[in-house]
């Protein structure tokens, strides 16, 4: 079993990794923490920005690893690096040997109380983006009742210096901007509001889907900041932010407020990043070799990282990333 | 609103405040504006609780005013704080409890920058040295008199005679709250329950049976807010601030107003004057107010202080309603006679918000 590649981490990337990785020939393992594969995607129900099922693409990435050995529920609880690669131990009490470890850890969504002006935990009606896509998923959520009026909040724990996030979580403007037009899709009567700072439409078809948004789904995208939000007697939210484009402070009451949460560096694999030598980059994510040329590498021998562990991406982003990765793990295994 | 999700903010900004043993500091405005508010909270923790709270005749202003009025800048605010904490030094004392909202920001502000840059500590330092002679100290702790309140609002309501209660309904006084900006919106961890929830007068109003009003400008200005009202001409917003606020909490029905800081109880009284007089609109019942007290005033109240001994009559929004509800017995003979009974004589009383 000295082929064995040790993959942590069984979401898009990690899947992807391992899918590609038994391709070429090696023998991956995936050690998932939680009790399924497919990570943050397996729970959003369409993905930006032509709105395909996300069901669809998981489980195509689930038929390929069907015959990949899988851990679930089961975490790396030490690993030391030895002659022949690596040794792992798991939180089942078994151990396995690998030649290279992959690092597939992705992200945790920025927990939205801790802004706490925007009244997440507080006020009923203040949900997150994550939440959101469950009611698309389920049409289940008693605070979703037929909303008359709708905002969606950007970069809510992004390029915020007072929550010490100041990167840019690059997905967030065109979930926001897919989820407002699915938004109107299922309460068409409904005003929809999106909060922006900027709108990033870096990818192909982005920019359609924000001029879309606007002509198409009658949304309103509004270039400011919440800065406030609170209830009144009937329960709806009171909203203050500035419309930095008229210059001017505006007062809204909403029936719904979407918090649009970035994404944080993975924080339950630091114990076993630190055993591996591996570093945080300046925005708290797990630091590559070179950002060019390196992006697979760590600074550490046979310690390779893919998708959301090292920054923000998209899904395309994250997939690309796997399949790369797999790539340097072949050549390093049969160069050694 | 998910009560729990506020309980989880007020846990998490907790402050561990030392139980005795402070030197306190008078505040410049307060003094004018509500001069029993100081003396009942001296009278509470001295008399009533037992405590060692120490004042000095030397003290003076923090400066604060001039200073978020830029008429000094911040190396002479500074330096009157110094003084201040070096006056507290001599007198053996290393706990500090300030009277006023702005001063405990800019003495937060203060020890924090020098924390931050103590090149800057060294030069106020010398500057204490040149100008007073004095030696330079900081405090272990720095509390707001609030925070002081807050803490022992338990062992208040042990002592409470009138609790925050409509006495011919049986039902809680609806009490909103407000905290002064400079508590906790610039550093949030020194405030009981942050920035955004803040727990210190929440606390006291729930200890003392009353039911708090959140509605939506609770966190807005008062309508003090330094050039707002010192710039003449801007004082338009600051009176529009205070329209804004009770616009808003106007259909809770509120039966009173807590606050801890110099400038909003005065405002959130002296304006409902002025907007009566401008629109005929009153936000109390039959024509009144809504009493905006200190909280002092109200911890007075509640323990069974003579509501003329706590210079109730220094508001201009009529506190009797107020009593009546609470079944609080006072003397309306008494309610403009000075020390020894000697008659002060009635101030001219508006025709456009009701008083007794």
């Amino acid at each position: 079993m000295k082929e064995n590649i040790i993959i942590i981490g069984g979401g898009a990337a990690g899947m992807e990794a391992a899918t590609q990785l038994q391709k070429l020939g090696l023998t991956p393992v995936i050690i998932e923490k939680s009790n399924a594969l497919g990570g943050h995607i397996a729970q959003w129900d369409k993905l930006f920005p032509a709105f395909h099922n996300a069901k669809d693409v998981v489980s195509k990435m689930f038929d390929n690893v069907k015959d990949i050995k899988t851990y679930l529920n089961t975490e790396v609880t030490d690993i030391q690096r030895n002659a022949d690669g690596f040794h792992a131990v798991l939180s089942n009490g078994e151990a396995i040997d690998g030649k290279a470890v992959v690092l597939a850890t992705g992200f945790d969504l920025f927990k939205a109380e801790r802004k706490q002006e925007y009244g997440y935990g507080i006020y009923n009606n203040v949900i997150t983006s994550l939440e959101l896509e469950k009611f698309f998923r389920t049409r289940k959520d008693e605070r979703i009742n037929n909303p008359k009026k709708i905002g969606f909040v950007h970069c809510v724990g992004a390029r915020d210096v007072k929550v010490g996030n100041t990167y840019c979580s690059k997905v967030c403007c065109t979930t926001a901007l897919k989820q407002a037009c699915e938004m109107k899709e299922v309460f068409p009567e409904a005003e929809v509001y999106t909060f922006y700072m900027d709108l990033r439409m870096f990818g192909p078809g982005y920019e359609d889907l924000y001029l879309k948004t606007q002509k198409d789904y009658d949304v309103k995208c509004i270039r400011g900041r919440v800065c406030e939000v609170s209830e009144d007697m009937d329960g709806r939210l009171v909203i203050k932010a500035e419309d930095t484009l008229f210059g001017k402070p505006l007062r809204m009451t909403l029936d719904l407020l979407v918090l649009m949460c970035s994404m944080e560096k993975n924080k339950s694999i630091d114990k076993i990043q630190q055993q591996l030598g591996v570093e945080n980059n300046s925005d708290g994510f797990m630091q590559n070799r070179d950002m060019y040329l390196g992006m697979n590498d760590s600074k550490q021998e046979g310690v390779f990282v893919a998708g959301t562990c090292t920054a923000p991406k998209s899904l395309p982003d994250t997939i690309g990333e796997a399949r790369s990765v797999a790539v340097e793990v072949f050549n390093y295994v049969n160069n050694k | 609103m998910i009560v729990e999700g506020k309980q989880k903010i007020w846990a998490d900004y907790q402050k561990d405040i030392p139980d005795d043993h402070y030197f306190y500091v008078r505040s410049c405005i307060r003094q004018s504006f509500w001069p029993a508010s100081e003396v009942t909270f001296l009278d509470i923790v001295r008399n009533k609780l037992g405590k060692d709270f120490y004042e000095n005749e030397y003290h003076t202003t923090c400066g604060g005013i001039a200073y978020h009025s830029d008429s000094i800048p911040q190396e002479t605010a500074m330096t009157i704080i110094a003084r201040q904490f070096a006056l507290m030094h001599e007198s053996g004392y290393e706990n500090y409890v300030c009277s006023c909202i702005t001063s405990f920001g800019l003495y937060t502000e203060t020890l924090e920058t020098w924390h931050e840059f103590p090149e800057l500590e060294a030069k106020i330092r010398q500057y204490l040295w040149d100008s007073c002679k004095k030696e330079f100290a900081k405090p272990k702790y720095l509390a707001h008199a609030s925070d002081m309140i807050y803490k022992f609002r338990f062992d208040i309501a042990k002592q409470m005679k009138f609790p925050l209660v409509n006495v011919k309904t049986g039902k809680p006084l609806k009490v909103v709250e407000h905290i002064g900006c400079h508590y906790s919106k610039m550093f949030p961890s020194k405030g009981f329950g942050g920035a955004e929830y803040p727990h210190v007068l929440v606390g006291m109003i729930e200890a003392w049976g009353g039911e708090v009003v959140d509605y939506p400008e609770r966190r807005h200005c008062c309508g003090f807010g330094f050039r707002q009202y010192f710039v003449q001409g801007n004082r338009g917003y600051s009176e529009s601030n205070t329209y804004k606020k009770f616009e808003s909490m106007e259909p809770y029905e509120p039966d009173l107003i807590i606050t801890n800081c110099p400038g909003c109880p005065y405002f959130l009284d002296r304006w409902q004057y002025v907007i009566a007089e401008q629109t005929g609109k009153t936000y109390g019942k039959n024509g009144y107010g809504i009493p905006a007290l200190t909280y002092e005033e109200v911890a007075g109240l509640v323990m069974g202080y003579d509501p003329w001994d706590l210079g109730l009559q220094m508001h201009q929004v009529a506190i009797e309603p107020l009593l009546e509800k609470m079944g609080i017995p006072y003397d309306p003979k008494k309610k403009y006679q000075g020390v020894n009974g000697k008659d002060l004589g009635q101030p001219q009383c508006p025709s456009c918000i009701k008083s007794v």
